[in-house]
């Protein structure tokens, strides 16, 4: 049989496959990096320290949620002592007022869709669409 | 042993890897070096392996059939399990690369738990000398085969999903996938549904070989390995995913500073995931070396890729070359007179 032609073919579609990426990124003019997140300017600190809100911020929230949903406790003690609300739209976004350009932004970058903005608002965004 | 064995090797690389990932001047050799070694093992391995293959000559068609050949035209022929066509072959191939058909066929022995009645006839007419005994039966046996395609096409999945970590920005067909996945909306993280098909299937895959004591008998070292490698992979990652937090952001940074050649390890990539790295870099390097390169090998099996043609056409060797033969008219004519002399009978007088 002469089918190495086919296996070659296949051998190359193969390793196009495999580093599809790398090419993809070159065509792209990816560069390597992190997202380009808007920080709060006027607060210093968020409810957690950055380490823990940064890799676990999901938890946090679902923390909270338990909390108002299950045991409707609206209020939270951070382990600074601040009391804060519990709050998606309100506590979270209140200082990330830039929803897109903070949540989003990093999400994007990370290929996550919370789905928790079916039902919850971004202020921001309503009160722009509201002339 | 074999079980115990492997099960240490693949411990030593997770501890490997941790120390790798914990002491400061190893985090690039185990962030960078390694990661990329083992995908250029990976590929060129597997191209020089496919290669030979490739050059093996297969003089002749060997295909395993499970059906009815073509022959007669009033004889029902069955074009998958015995294609005769190109087009059979490559809906037999299909069904063996995607849904794993020849699996799909497998059946146990196993001696009947009851004796054959010792009197009367029992229900499937056993000869009277084998009354009394037990009997070996072939049963079907599916869940091989569904942990198997469980584990392939959910891996495959997985695969897919990875995209996200290496590509920027992520394509949308990876968002739907994971979506798809995540369709349950179980806890935050969403629960993947792969990522539960893995685990159970791995742990039956596993399962099979140590509590069957026929199959465990059978077991190689290589086979724990291979499933006890794929296990610290699949459990590193879930972890990760959902018990102890990696900084994804920052392992993004480091993936897409491998497929942009300017590899940097940022800091708070945790010693975790340089274990989840460097298990899926073993993975990939012992790939072209191991039974896991069945992955390019189901693909040029001759006793599956080739039409079953042997008496329908003329398969001539295609590197014969022109033999010399001496016809026995040509050796009557070299010796006609000498014949002739004896009285010997001539083809031609
Ligand atoms: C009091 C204002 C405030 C509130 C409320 C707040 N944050 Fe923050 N957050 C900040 C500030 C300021 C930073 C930057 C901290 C730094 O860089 O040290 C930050 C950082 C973060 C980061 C890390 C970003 C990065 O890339 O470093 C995440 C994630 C985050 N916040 C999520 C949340 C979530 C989720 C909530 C709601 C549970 C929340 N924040 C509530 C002020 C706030
Ligand atoms: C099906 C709609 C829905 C989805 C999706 C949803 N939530 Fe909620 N959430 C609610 C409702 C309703 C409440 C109760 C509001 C109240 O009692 O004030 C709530 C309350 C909360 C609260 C506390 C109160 C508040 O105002 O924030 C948090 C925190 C929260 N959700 C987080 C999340 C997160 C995180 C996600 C995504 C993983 C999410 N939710 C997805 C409907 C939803
Ligand atoms: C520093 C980057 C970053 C920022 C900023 C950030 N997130 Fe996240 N978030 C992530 C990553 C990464 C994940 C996914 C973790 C994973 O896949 O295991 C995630 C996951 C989540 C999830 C769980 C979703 C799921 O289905 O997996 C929620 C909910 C969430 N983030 C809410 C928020 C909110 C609300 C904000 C803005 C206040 C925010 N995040 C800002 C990085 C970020």
């Amino acid at each position: 049989m002469r089918d190495r032609y086919v296996i070659l073919a296949a051998l190359v579609l193969f390793f196009v496959l495999v580093t599809a990426p790398v090419w993809y990124a070159r065509a792209a003019g990816e560069k390597a990096g992190g997202p380009d997140v808007k920080l709060p300017t006027q607060e210093k600190a968020c409810v957690m320290p950055v380490d823990y809100m940064r890799t676990s911020h999901m938890d946090l929230l679902i923390s909270w949620r338990e909390r108002v949903v299950r045991e409707n406790i609206r209020t939270w003690t951070a382990p600074d002592g601040t009391v804060y609300t519990v709050s998606l739209s309100g506590t979270c976004l209140k200082c990330h007022t830039n929803k897109a350009e903070f949540c989003d932004r990093c999400h994007d970058y990370a290929g996550v869709t919370p789905y928790c903005w079916d039902c919850h608002v971004d202020p921001a965004a309503i009160a722009r669409s509201r002339p | 042993m074999n079980a115990l064995l492997s099960l240490v090797a693949v411990s030593i690389l997770v501890a490997l890897a941790w120390v790798g990932g914990s002491v400061a001047s190893l985090r690039s050799v185990f962030g960078i070096v390694v990661p990329a070694a083992a995908v250029a093992i990976f590929v060129v391995g597997l191209a020089a392996r496919v290669t030979r293959w490739a050059l093996t000559p297969v003089p002749f068609r060997i295909p395993t059939t499970c059906g009815q050949q073509r022959t007669l035209p009033w004889i029902k022929a069955s074009w998958i399990e015995s294609p005769w066509t190109r087009a059979g072959v490559v809906v037999r191939m299909a069904l063996e690369v995607l849904l794993f058909r020849s699996l799909f066929r497998n059946t146990q022995a196993a001696m009947t738990a009851e004796p054959i009645p010792a009197a009367g006839q029992d229900a499937h007419g056993a000869a009277p000398a084998a009354r009394g005994l037990r009997r070996l039966v072939y049963g079907e046996e599916k869940w091989l085969w569904l942990a198997a395609l469980a584990f392939h096409w959910s891996f495959l999945v997985v695969l897919l999903r990875h995209l996200r970590f290496v590509v920027e920005p992520p394509p949308a067909w990876v968002d739907a996938i994971a979506a798809v996945d995540g369709f349950f909306q179980v806890g935050v993280p969403v629960l993947y549904m792969t990522d539960v098909l893995l685990l159970a299937a791995l742990g039956y895959l596993l399962l099979r070989r140590l509590v069957d004591a026929r199959i465990r008998y059978l077991s190689l070292l290589q086979d724990y390995f291979a499933l006890y490698l794929l296990i610290g992979l699949v459990g590193s990652g879930v972890l990760m995913r959902y018990f102890v937090r990696p900084d994804v952001v920052a392992i993004k940074e480091l993936a897409l500073g491998l497929v942009t050649f300017a590899p940097v390890v940022p800091a708070t990539v945790s010693p975790f995931f340089f274990v989840h790295l460097t298990l899926v870099s073993v993975l990939l390097a012992y790939f072209p070396f191991s039974k896991l390169v069945h992955m390019a090998g189901v693909f040029l099996s001759p006793t599956r890729n080739l039409a079953n043609t042997n008496r329908m056409r003329r398969h001539v060797n295609p590197w014969n070359y022109p033999v010399k033969v001496h016809t026995y008219e040509e050796w009557e004519d070299e010796f006609r007179d000498k014949i002739k002399a004896a009285g010997l009978p001539l083809e031609k007088a």
